[in-house]
């Protein structure tokens, strides 16, 4: 066990450099990100070669990137435009994007996971067929309409919460854009479960328990479920990942100065310093997502050991 | 406590109905007499002679008040800090500073305060975005080359004759010279700004009638009326809470919601609900900017003799009236000049200057461009950036209208550049091959700021490279003319110029847009459609 982690997390700094030298190198084809900061006016060249000259980029690309990941490994994440340390957004974007995913997590897996469970076990019955049809409506769905939609209505037709998340961003105001961002992955979290948990119930283990006479309650949950999940947490694991980079939208939409917004910022005004650095903070998670999914299969199912 | 915590949202619902109030807690902070305004991350540090855009400009035009200041209704230059400023040969200016004025630290603004500053601002070593405002003053070369260091550390054109006084050499004749210093640049900076740059920085300290009280970058600005502010515009309110939001949407939204008092940017999408949303509280006047399609004239293709038919033609090709009206709603207004209505008659503003070639007139359009040979390549493309202000909509629209004046379906194309900063680059190295965007927003209410750094040789702006002797003649006479109303109308000269060569074709004159709650009154925008805050009554 503790040799794969080792070997796993060994196989990440191949892929962090990779990935951090693919997004920089991006960044850097977009163009130069100087002539805009003058707005409408011609940039005077002899401000604009002394503002190329500290975000070193008057050198080379092979060189710039050396020079970052030099920076990287001391800890400095580079400058923003507006003056701000790229860490000093990072220790303010995270923690609000962490709290919206977990929001947004959570609710899946409880309501996706109950709503599995319930529509698994009544296959081909009306309670069934409902939560097919719904969550193929809520797939169907973007998510800038349905984060639309729902903030009139709760935000201002009904005026049952702030439309615009606050700068602190605290977790009660945060349900509302945690269930838009999760609404999507919720349908996807319903149907897997449900699927795993009608072909699961057929099995022979299944049978046996149930003849062996164990209570209904002790099958469903240490048995059938702890079985039917597998394919469900791979999914919520690279989901972590997804929901935290993919924010952007649900971010915009509520207001909400996390990740999402530091990268689109960042994308906007060409700054690679906020980009690599959010993007490689995102890889990093990812990654670590995985490997705690693949330690969870372990848990899940004994057959299934790490050497 | 269940049924307590129903009836609470049941009233709340109700409230929101008959008056747009916030209700769910939080979010909502801000006392009473507070305006909570909607701003954007300002995209540079918040420097007076560093912040060029509408977001940074905002906060500076609260917290600083320079030698002279715009009239919020008519643009006109009014002295301000300036007692006097006073010039026999259109090229040295005697400046005399107003006593009883200061920081809000207390410390006293004297001469030297704006000569620091402005010395500041021009040094190359400080990378101020704004340093070309000083390339007027006499010694700028020095300190700020084109290449190499600087081989002085002060513009030799400033010296403090007393604390009262300070003297300005210019380098050449710029009679209306006074009038472009209420710009944000020019503004004095306290001792302060250069003791502790970093700490000045966190929290801005200045002399208007706004304090800052807080500063949270990239999420929100706290200001408070300073009580003590010596001039004669203080503020209305007790202070003013602006929030940065990235989607003009969501202003709106917490707008209707009652969580925001004031939005100066209406979204586009709403534009044709605003006035059944808001009534009467909404703005729709004129702003200083102006969006034109310039040539490349630096591409032999577009600039040998006879094309100026041709642009001529584009530009009578183009339904300015249908394409305000459908895509803007009204928000913009047909161009007939190269300027802004904004300026108003003092600042030189003339309708009509383009003439016919800027009313729509397909057969017209379809001769001469015939006539001129036709055009280059027998297609063109137009290009921008497509990230802001419908910029791909109109662009399909003008399109459209050139290709059915000429009826060929592919005689005009659309080439959308993702971000501002790309356009941006590709314009400045003269990558451009067919007319792209060309927006100005205004500094200062002068005639002069929208054509000399446009369209005279080699200037700053002049993206396309137009160069005309006559143009640049008149220009430098009407600088030289003593009175306001002889430079004005040597420049409206040289825009008939413009007429006759059509360099950039104008298309519209954008208007600022702005929505209030019911708790606000005597809410204006000022000519640069940003809000008039210190005007602004709560309650």
């Amino acid at each position: 066990m503790g040799r794969y982690v080792i070997r796993r997390l060994l196989q990440m700094i191949p892929v962090f450099i990779g990935s951090t030298f693919l997004i920089f190198f991006m960044v850097y084809t977009l163009g130069d990100p100087v002539a805009a900061l003058f707005g409408d006016k011609a940039p005077d060249p002899a401000t604009a070669a002394r503002i190329r000259q500290e975000l070193y980029l008057d050198e080379p690309l092979w060189k710039q990137y050396l020079h970052y990941m030099g920076q990287i490994l001391t800890g400095d994440f580079g400058t923003a435009f507006n003056g701000q340390k790229v860490t000093e957004l990072m220790s303010n974007a995270f923690p609000v994007t962490l709290r919206l995913t977990l929001v947004a997590i959570v609710f899946e897996i409880v309501v996706g996971i109950v709503l599995g469970v319930l529509s698994g076990l009544r296959r081909g019955r009306s309670v069934d067929t409902s939560v097919l049809l719904l969550t193929l409506v809520v797939v169907s769905i973007p998510t800038f309409v349905s984060g639309y939609v729902l903030q009139f209505l709760f935000g201002v037709k009904w005026g049952l919460v702030p439309p615009a998340v606050s700068p602190e961003a605290p977790v009660d105001e945060l349900i509302l854009p945690g269930v838009v961002l999760g609404l999507t992955s919720l349908a996807y979290v319903t149907r897997l479960t449900r699927t795993s948990i009608a072909e699961n119930s057929r099995a022979d283990y299944i049978r046996t328990a149930v003849a062996k006479g164990l209570p209904r309650r002790r099958i469903i949950t240490r048995h059938l479920l702890r079985n039917s999940l597998i394919p469900v947490v791979t999914f919520i694991g690279t989901d972590v990942g997804a929901l935290m980079g993919g924010a952007i939208v649900t971010e915009r939409i509520f207001n909400i100065h996390g990740v999402g917004y530091q990268l689109f910022q960042g994308i906007l005004r060409q700054n690679s310093p906020t980009v690599v650095g959010f993007v490689t903070i995102l890889v990093i998670v990812f990654l670590l997502a995985n490997l705690l999914v693949d330690l969870l299969y372990a848990v899940l199912d004994p057959r299934i050991r790490y050497a | 406590m269940r049924g307590v915590a129903r009836a609470r949202w049941v009233v709340c619902a109700l409230s929101v109905a008959l008056v747009a109030s916030g209700c769910g807690g939080g979010g909502s902070s801000g006392g009473s007499g507070v305006v909570r305004a909607s701003w954007g991350d300002p995209q540079n540090q918040l420097e007076p002679a560093n912040t060029n855009e509408v977001q940074g400009g905002k906060v500076l035009d609260m917290i600083f008040r320079g030698l002279k200041r715009y009239d919020p209704r008519s643009g006109a230059a009014e002295n301000m800090l300036a007692d006097k400023i006073e010039t026999s040969d259109q090229q040295n200016f005697t400046v005399t500073v107003k006593d009883g004025w200061t920081f809000s630290n207390g410390e006293k603004i004297t001469s030297k305060s704006f000569v620091d500053a402005w010395n500041y601002a021009a040094l190359v070593d400080n990378k101020q975005k704004n340093a070309s405002f000083f390339a007027y003053v006499d010694g700028y070369d020095k300190v700020h080359p084109t290449s190499g260091t600087a081989t002085a550390k002060t513009l030799s054109g400033l010296s403090v004759k007393d604390d009262r006084t300070f003297t300005v050499k210019l380098r050449t004749k710029f009679s209306t010279w006074p009038d472009t210093l209420g710009y944000v640049a020019y503004a004095p900076l306290p001792a302060a700004f250069f003791e502790n740059h970093a700490a000045w920085l966190k929290k801005p300290v200045g002399n208007g009638p706004y304090l800052v009280d807080s500063y949270d970058k990239g999420s929100s600005m706290k200001l408070s009326k300073w009580d003590a502010y010596p001039g004669p515009d203080k503020a209305q309110n007790s202070g003013v809470e602006l929030r940065v939001y990235t989607d003009n949407n969501t202003a709106y939204t917490d707008l209707q919601a009652g969580n925001l008092d004031l939005v100066d940017d209406i979204p586009s999408a709403q534009l044709k609900n605003v006035k059944n949303d808001l009534g009467d509280r909404y703005i729709n006047q004129p702003a200083g900017i102006i969006q034109t399609l310039a040539f490349p004239m630096y591409d032999p293709a577009w600039s040998k003799s006879g094309l100026e038919k041709v642009r001529r033609g584009l530009s009578m090709a183009i339904n300015r009236d249908q394409i305000t009206d459908q895509i803007y709603r009204k928000t913009r207004t047909p161009a007939t000049d190269w300027t802004s209505p904004a300026l108003g008659d003092k600042g030189g503003y003339k309708a009509g200057l383009c003439g016919d070639a800027c009313k729509y007139d397909a057969t017209a359009a379809k001769k001469l461009i015939q006539d001129g040979g036709g055009l280059p390549g027998g297609r063109i493309t137009l290009t921008s950036n497509v990230d802001t202000g419908s910029h791909r909509v109109w662009m399909d629209a003008v399109c459209n209208s050139i290709n059915n004046a000429l009826g060929n379906d592919r005689a005009c194309t659309v080439n959308p550049i993702g971000t501002f900063a790309d356009f941006r680059a590709q314009t400045t190295e003269q990558r451009m091959t067919n007319p792209f965007r060309s927006g100005w927003q205004m500094d200062y209410p002068l005639i002069q700021n929208f054509l000399q750094p446009l369209y005279y040789t080699d200037a700053s702006s002049n993206y396309g490279k137009f160069s005309d002797p006559k143009f640049d003649n008149l220009v430098d006479e009407a600088n030289a003319e003593s009175s306001a109303d002889k430079a004005n109308a040597k420049f409206q000269d040289a825009e008939k110029i413009l007429a006759e060569q059509m360099p950039a074709i104008p298309l519209w004159y954008q208007n600022g847009s702005a929505g209030y709650s019911e708790r606000l009154s005597d809410v204006t925008l000022n000519p640069f459609s940003v809000p008039v805050y210190e005007q602004i009554k709560v309650g």
